[in-house]
């Protein structure tokens, strides 16, 4: 078992500044420029796959790129630690822990054996999610600066997890979460960091006419029809059934065409059930697309969103859904559900609608089609909603404005 | 040209948001929470809000306003906070009683729809402010519309709008500037009456840079 330092493909800040505009890209090396020199480590789990790695890979060397030295670290552990990290996040959002107490002690020893491996010298320590949330005890005197950055979603725990992990995460001078609908009452001072997306990523970069096109012929969707788009993993907290029937209302008034897209997760055995459902609702209607897309699909993703006339997002219950930024980042309106992160996306009749059931839905579907001039409006605003708040430099700037805090704060 | 006797000093102010302890689910528990909240609370949901809303240009106030109307479904309550302008604010405490006042007087009057259960939970957040200098300054007025021009989001909002809480005084860091050391008054007013609820920072950028475009050649 080897900790492993992650190196990371060099990225120039200036490629982003015919996103952003010189002047924001001017002020994020303002920013930067006190902490020029001043060391960084972001500790995580894996280095590929999920939501985390993906973001500190544009994130490390935006940051090297702005002056700062970070290093991220990967800790490492076998089977059993992961099955019990597994367990812990499936607690965490509020199911049953069925480990026993002694899974606790393995958790601990895995974090032991990280720390005789790994450097924790720098200055400001983001440590992120629960798996290596015991690391803090290889901080020194009291040294630096630590903050524990929490991607999930804390509000209903499972409290024999909840009540093992706190007194770690209290140690820290900081925890961040990704919506305040996410967080748990603390004893340290907690803050918002917006999830992002990148937008010179496969999946968000504007894609030509070509690639668009092919991607449409492969999955036989008419281009000169009215699309409607919900991207997203067939399970049933994303209600693609919901969808359907949102859909069939619609089709009374207005020619249309449904992509559900997504795929199966592969920790999720209920995926196949659901991804049947779906196909037994669609009662082989030729307008409705369902693509169980592979695990990693950006580009076919990115298409189907450019392409779509509107996007939907119907979900019963939700994390922050990443997806809805990704469908405004390409202009495009938006009608999804009130819940967890959507309506800091979706700010109704903003820069979107939102509905709380299928009819709802429907109808707020009907009113953009009839209103193509407002939908682009919506689309038009919600472009610059996420230019704002979720792109991956508004991450850089928060983490440069934490560690001026913290730096000027001194100890 | 004239010269000023103190260059005018471009800064950014970057926000960090911290999640209170706070949380409203009925417009009773919104007039609890504007009475407990901190401060910086009340200053993330107005004149923070405006700036990271920016580009809304109708309809868009403050947070207060917008959950109101949207989780509560009370146009008319809505409008009322929405309505007020942070322009005439120059201290946190007068606007929180007058939202305070509004809600609790709304509560007060509906009863049924006080404790009525919003849609979504309103989470009260502070700003806690970073302010940064630019490296830019200006000692004429050549400099300073060039220096505008450089300016990103975030700091036309710290120098236009959330100047007023610290000049404790009906205006912004650049009439202030404009009329105290260069002697442009008539300009400062023309500046300070840019409407900034149906500007973008954007346009309000162009707006600056027109009414200053002709002082430079006089």
């Amino acid at each position: 078992m080897t900790s492993e330092t992650n190196v990371l493909r060099k990225i120039y800040l200036d490629d982003y500044s015919p996103i952003l505009g010189e002047a924001e890209v001017d002020e994020l090396r303002a920013l930067a420029h006190p902490l020029h020199g001043h060391t960084v480590q972001m500790v995580n789990s894996t280095a590929l796959g999920g939501g985390v790695a993906e973001i500190l890979t544009r994130l490390v060397p935006i940051l090297q790129e702005l002056g700062l030295s970070v290093r991220w670290d990967i800790i490492t552990g076998g089977n059993e630690f992961f099955a019990i990290t597994k367990a812990f996040h499936n607690a965490l959002h509020g199911g049953p822990y069925p480990l026993p107490p002694e899974s606790f002690d393995a958790f601990l020893a895995t974090n032991e054996q990280n720390l005789t491996r790994l450097r924790m010298d720098c200055e400001f320590t983001v440590i992120h999610d629960p798996q290596p949330v015991a690391l803090i005890k290889g901080r020194e005197n009291n040294s630096g600066h630590w903050v524990w950055r929490c991607h999930i979603d804390l509000s209903r725990p499972n409290l024999t997890v909840w009540e093992f992990l706190k007194p770690w995460v209290s140690k820290y001078d900081g925890a961040i979460f990704s919506s305040p609908e996410f967080t748990k009452s603390l004893s340290i001072p907690e803050y918002l960091f917006f999830p992002c997306i990148d937008p010179l990523s496969e999946k968000n970069r504007e894609l030509e006419p070509e690639e668009m096109r092919a991607v449409l012929e492969r999955y036989r969707i008419n281009p000169r029809r009215n699309i409607l788009t919900q991207i997203s993993r067939f399970d049933r907290l994303k209600d693609p059934v919901g969808v359907v029937r949102a859909y069939r209302i619609v089709k009374r008034y207005f020619d249309c065409q449904l992509v559900l897209a997504g795929g199966k997760a592969d920790d999720d055995p209920e995926g196949e059930t659901v991804l049947q459902e779906v196909i037994e609702a669609a009662q082989n209607d030729p307008d409705i697309h369902i693509l169980n897309l592979p695990p990693w699909s950006p580009t076919e993703i990115n298409a189907l969103q450019q392409a779509s006339t509107l996007v939907i997002q119907k979900s019963l219950r939700e994390g922050f859904g990443l997806t809805v930024a990704e469908a405004l980042w390409k202009k495009k309106p938006v009608v999804a559900s009130a819940v967890g992160g959507i309506p800091l996306q979706v700010i109704h009749k903003h820069t979107g609608l939102l509905a709380h059931s299928v009819e709802g839905a429907a109808y707020q579907i009907r009113f953009l089609l009839s209103n193509p001039a407002l939908a682009a409006k919506l689309g038009q605003q919600g472009h610059e909603h996420v230019r704002e708040h979720f792109l991956i430099t508004s991450n850089a700037r928060r983490y440069l404005t934490l560690f001026l805090l913290f730096l000027r704060a001194g100890k | 040209m004239n010269n000023a006797q103190c260059p005018f000093q471009f800064l950014t102010a970057s926000y960090l948001v911290r999640i209170l302890d706070v949380k409203a689910s009925t417009l009773a528990d919104l007039a609890d929470g504007l009475e407990k909240c901190s401060d910086g609370s009340i200053f993330f949901h107005t004149f923070q809000s405006l700036g990271r809303h920016h580009f809304l240009t109708e309809g868009f106030s403050n947070d207060f306003a917008q959950w109101i109307l949207t989780a509560c479904n009370r146009a008319e309550l809505a409008e009322q906070l929405a309505s007020l302008d942070i322009r005439d604010y120059t201290a946190i405490p007068e606007l929180r009683a007058d939202l305070r006042r509004i809600v609790k007087d709304y509560c007060e009057q509906h009863s049924a729809f006080a404790t009525q259960q919003a849609f979504e939970e309103f989470p009260f957040c502070e700003a806690v402010e970073v302010t940064t200098p630019l490296g830019i300054q200006a000692w004429d007025l050549r400099q300073f519309s060039a220096g505008l021009g450089r300016l990103s989001h975030a700091s036309l909002h710290y120098h236009f709008i959330a100047s007023r809480l610290r000049l404790h005084f009906s205006t912004n860091d650049f009439s202030q500037w404009l009329e105290n050391c260069l002697g442009l008054k008539s300009l400062a007013s023309r500046i300070n009456q840019i409407d900034i609820y149906t500007n973008t920072l954007d346009s309000l950028r162009d707006l600056l840079m027109n009414l200053i475009e002709p002082e430079l050649h006089t």
